[in-house]
């Protein structure tokens, strides 16, 4: 197990190197360079800018530099210092701009995973006990009423119920007394008050599909003999059902782990937007429209880690939950 | 033993009945379907005596299976117990009505697995393949019994010895697929027995396993229940192991009880047709078929249609291989039914499948004299040679459900080697496959319904009927009655020998059934491990076999005759 778990580790570098290369070539894909976009912007506002300034602005940035080059430079300070880079837009090292908003991230998406497997999972299971029952054709009419919203357009119901019907302040993840503000108690408080709106938003449409799956898991595996053999042994039909069937159910959300990760970082874009949430999606959407190329490219590489990270989580976690596979 | 098996097996004298375990009356079992309901259990009235071993025998669809499972109440969605009683009397002298339980209640649930325990068919698929052995046994033991954790483990050790698997108390900490077949139904009787239960319900406990292993499995339960005194009820479509255990034998028929009583009574003296039917069917199976009988001897002095030598067909890593078919050389004579037999694994399909070519052989020859009298050899022959042997050389498959695709009708399926051989197309086709299926015996203008539409044995005929569209010389046949109903089974081989008269086929017949090798073949060959062990003609390898291999494996078998039970005479091969 030890040794499987350090070959996958190691396997994982020359994979990073690859997808590093891969995700600076994307970047560099569009026409254009960040400089671009900036002359754009600022001759949107009537501002010229002369031949002179823009490629003085190049040089700085060392984009006159060949694309190999300006890759092994970056590649070279992340690995030696640390340092991804500048961001062009923000004119901050782009680590401080990731961290701060990945923390926030990591917060927003865990409450929702809990409330999706929270809700979803002892939904599935009971729409696949009570198959075809009243109560499975009203959950599964539910949940596919959930799959079916756009999350934006509950976001924005669910900000006007809010803000209208209950008065709060919606939008963000803390009120303005607290967003400068170190942490505290009341820090904590004012963004569980907050946080309920987007896990709302995003827990529907995620619970929606999870009690199908969940439904489908279960089924298949209510009519395996070892469910009769456990129930000719005398356990209740609750203790049975947890122990068995819903213990095998559960294996396939465990190799779900691994595109939940890289989620946290480029998943619920446009609800984030909507609600104006202080997370990476908006930030890494910014970043790409703007060519802001080495907050890009960390956010990039940021997502392939976590994807491969994840794997090897869900992996491990496997094999830990099935000797099946241990054994193998 | 056998003064105890004399006096109890004369229950209808009313010398020795045994305590009544368990009383049946009336047992009505519904599945309600879309239109209507089926009556799966349909009055059925028996009872379970202590000590004593009763047999459910019947068909596929008969309800013996219903049956097992409404004692426990575990009858799977949407059946439901309708009507009927089935009185459990306790050692203490209580009684209750298992019938009037709720089946999700607290009563029921404590007579499950601690006074009526089950096991069944599938020793695999019946446990949990994520749990050990010993968290599934001990399971049990807390629950009924009130066990700590330290108890049970103990307990469960003692009971995974008592059913002979080696180490016990490392196996406790093993999971199931770590086992092979018959440890994995010892594991299930450890569990069923871990709260000595007064009754055994097994259910086809030993139908998936080898004829060896079951004996040993059947010797097990046999000496537990001698232990321990319980009640067995055993559900089986095999009259040879009724034969071998059985004190009483109930006979069922679409859900209702055809004929009940001692299981001598059965076998010699069969009041009820069904019964006679079937006795008869089972024995005719014992020997040389009638229609072999009436053929004159064959002609020796052919040469063979089919030589193969020196076969080796190799699996895994090369430097470790399996060996599935091991240095094998075999005959097949023009007109002639060649039997391969043997047990799982012994390389007997992996053998049928390299005559097609549907593996590449690692060695050897198999040498295909055509009708012109030109020797191919299959193992080295070109693309094109291949097809036309393979048209000559067609295979009749075990499974008559898998092996026809349920999107073609049986025109289609039937017709199919015609047209992709471009033999046969538009009104020649069709007039070709209605002849084909008037031959196997089904009615031609069904041809254009689907498989599901018809019965187990209908579909093995469509089977039939596609393997001799091209007019082959010579048909492989992988097991091609092992699925069907006892009843059904000499029926089909009878077709396949009128056949073979008709049509000068030859066959390769490949099972591992000794009877219906018996029935069907002029010649056998046994086949352990990759080789082949004896080969000889059929009644002299069936009845005084050269080979200890060959002797172990007939011993193990059981014969459909409760006078002469042979089984634990039987003795062991350790090749």
């Amino acid at each position: 197990m030890l040794r499987f778990i350090l070959s996958r580790l190691v396997w994982m570098v020359p994979s990073l190197v690859v997808v590093s290369f891969l995700s600076f070539v994307l970047i560099q894909l569009p026409p254009g360079d960040y400089v671009t976009t900036y002359i754009a912007t600022l001759a949107a506002s009537n501002e010229v800018v002369d031949q002179n300034t823009a490629a003085e602005l190049r040089s700085r940035f060392g984009l006159d530099q060949p694309m190999i080059v300006q890759y092994a430079k970056w590649l070279g300070n992340i690995v030696t210092r640390g340092d991804f880079g500048l961001s062009f837009e923000w004119q901050q090292p782009v680590s401080d701009l990731i961290w701060e908003r990945m923390a926030l991230t990591l917060v927003l998406t865990f409450s929702t995973l809990l409330a999706t497997w929270g809700i979803a999972l002892p939904i599935g299971v009971f729409s696949a006990v009570k198959k075809y029952s009243i109560g499975d054709y009203l959950v599964t009419f539910l949940s596919f009423l959930g799959l079916a919203i756009p999350s934006f357009l509950l976001a924005l119901v669910l900000m006007y119920i809010a803000a209208v019907e209950f008065g709060q302040e919606v939008g963000g993840l803390f009120s303005e007394a607290y967003v400068q503000a170190p942490w505290s108690f009341y820090k904590v408080l004012d963004l569980l008050h907050h946080l309920w709106i987007p896990v709302i938003i995003l827990a529907v449409s995620g619970t929606a599909s999870l009690i199908r799956v969940m439904r489908a898991n279960m089924l298949d595996e209510l009519s395996k003999p070892y469910v009769t053999t456990a129930r000719a042994k005398g356990l209740s039909e609750f203790r049975l059902l947890v122990k068995y069937p819903m213990r095998l159910a559960l294996n396939p959300f465990i190799s779900t782990i691994a595109w939940l990760l890289p989620n946290l970082v480029s998943g619920s874009i446009i609800v984030a937007i909507v609600l104006s949430l202080p997370t990476a999606g908006p930030l890494l959407l910014q970043s790409l429209m703007s060519q802001d190329m080495y907050l890009a490219g960390a956010f990039v590489l940021l997502i392939c880690t976590l994807t491969l990270i994840g794997s090897l989580i869900s992996d491990i976690l496997l094999a830990l939950v099935d000797p099946r596979i241990r054994l193998e | 033993m056998s003064a105890l098996e004399t006096t109890t097996r004369t229950r209808d004298d009313g010398a020795a009945r045994s305590p009544v375990v368990l009383q049946v009356r009336d047992l009505t079992t519904h599945f309600p379907v879309r239109n209507g309901v089926v009556k799966a259990v349909d009055g059925v009235s028996f009872d379970v005596e202590r000590g004593r071993t009763l047999c459910v025998v019947g068909e596929s669809g008969s309800g013996k299976s219903v049956t097992a499972r409404s004692i426990l109440q575990i009858v799977d969605a949407p059946g439901r117990i309708v009507s009927g009683s089935m009185v459990l009397h306790r050692p203490d002298g209580s009684k209750v009505d298992l019938a009037k339980l709720n089946p999700r209640g607290r009563e029921i649930r404590a007579v499950r697995g601690a006074e009526i325990a089950m096991i069944f068919q599938e020793p695999m698929s019946s446990l949990s393949p994520v749990h050990t052995v010993g968290d599934q046994i001990m399971e049990a033991l807390r629950l009924h019994l009130d066990m700590s954790k330290a108890e049970a483990r103990a307990r469960c050790v003692e009971l995974l010895r008592q059913v002979e698997i080696p180490n016990p108390d490392k196996a406790v900490d093993r999971y199931t697929f770590e086992f092979s077949g018959g440890m994995r139904q010892r594991v299930m009787i450890a569990m069923s027995l871990a709260c000595n239960p007064s009754m055994l319900i097994a259910d086809e406990p030993t139908t998936a396993l080898d004829v060896t292993t079951q004996a040993e499995i059947l010797d097990l339960i046999r000496r537990l229940q001698q232990q321990h005194g319980m009640a067995v009820m055993f559900i089986t479509h095999d009259m040879g192991v009724v034969a071998e255990i059985a004190d009483d034998v109930i006979v069922m028929y679409h859900g209702k009880v055809m004929e009940y009583g001692p299981v001598d009574q059965i076998f010699h003296a069969p009041k009820n047709d069904y019964t006679k039917m079937l006795i008869g069917s089972v024995l005719k199976l014992e020997q040389k078929a009638e229609i072999r009988l009436k053929r004159p001897p064959r002609d020796n002095a052919a040469p063979p249609v089919l030589e193969v030598r020196n076969l080796e067909m190799h699996f895994g890593k090369p430097g470790a291989p399996l060996k599935a078919v091991d240095d094998v050389s075999l005959k097949v004579f023009p007109g002639e039914t060649l039997g391969i037999v043997g047990e799982s694994g012994s390389g007997k399909t992996t053998m049928g499948r390299c005559l097609l070519r549907v593996y590449d052989p690692n060695g050897g020859e198999i040498d295909y004299r055509r009708a012109d009298g030109e020797v191919v050899d299959i193992v080295k022959a070109d693309k094109a040679t291949l097809k036309q042997v393979r048209r000559e050389i067609r295979m009749i498959f075990q499974d008559p459900v898998g092996s026809l695709n349920p999107r073609m009708t049986v025109a289609q399926i039937v017709g199919e080697p015609l047209l992709v051989n471009g033999i046969a197309s538009g009104k020649e086709l069709d007039e070709r496959v209605a002849d084909l299926l008037k031959q196997v015996g089904l009615e031609p203008a069904w041809r254009e319904r689907y498989p599901h539409a018809f019965s187990g044995g209908q579909r093995q005929r469509i089977g039939i009927a596609r393997a001799i569209a091209l007019n082959p010389r010579v048909i492989v046949a992988d097991e091609a009655t092992s699925a069907l109903d006892v009843s059904l089974r000499s029926q089909m081989l009878d077709l396949m020998m009128n056949l073979q008269d008709k049509l000068g086929l030859s066959y390769v017949f490949i099972s591992h059934d000794i009877g219906v090798i018996r029935y069907m073949c002029d010649r056998v060959a046994v086949m352990y491990r990759g080789r082949v062990v004896e080969t000889g003609a059929t009644e002299q390898v069936c009845d005084a076999p050269a080979h200890a291999y060959t002797q172990a494996l007939l011993s193990a078998i059981p014969r459909p005759d409760p006078r002469a039970r042979t089984m634990h005479k039987r003795h062991r091969y350790a090749g």
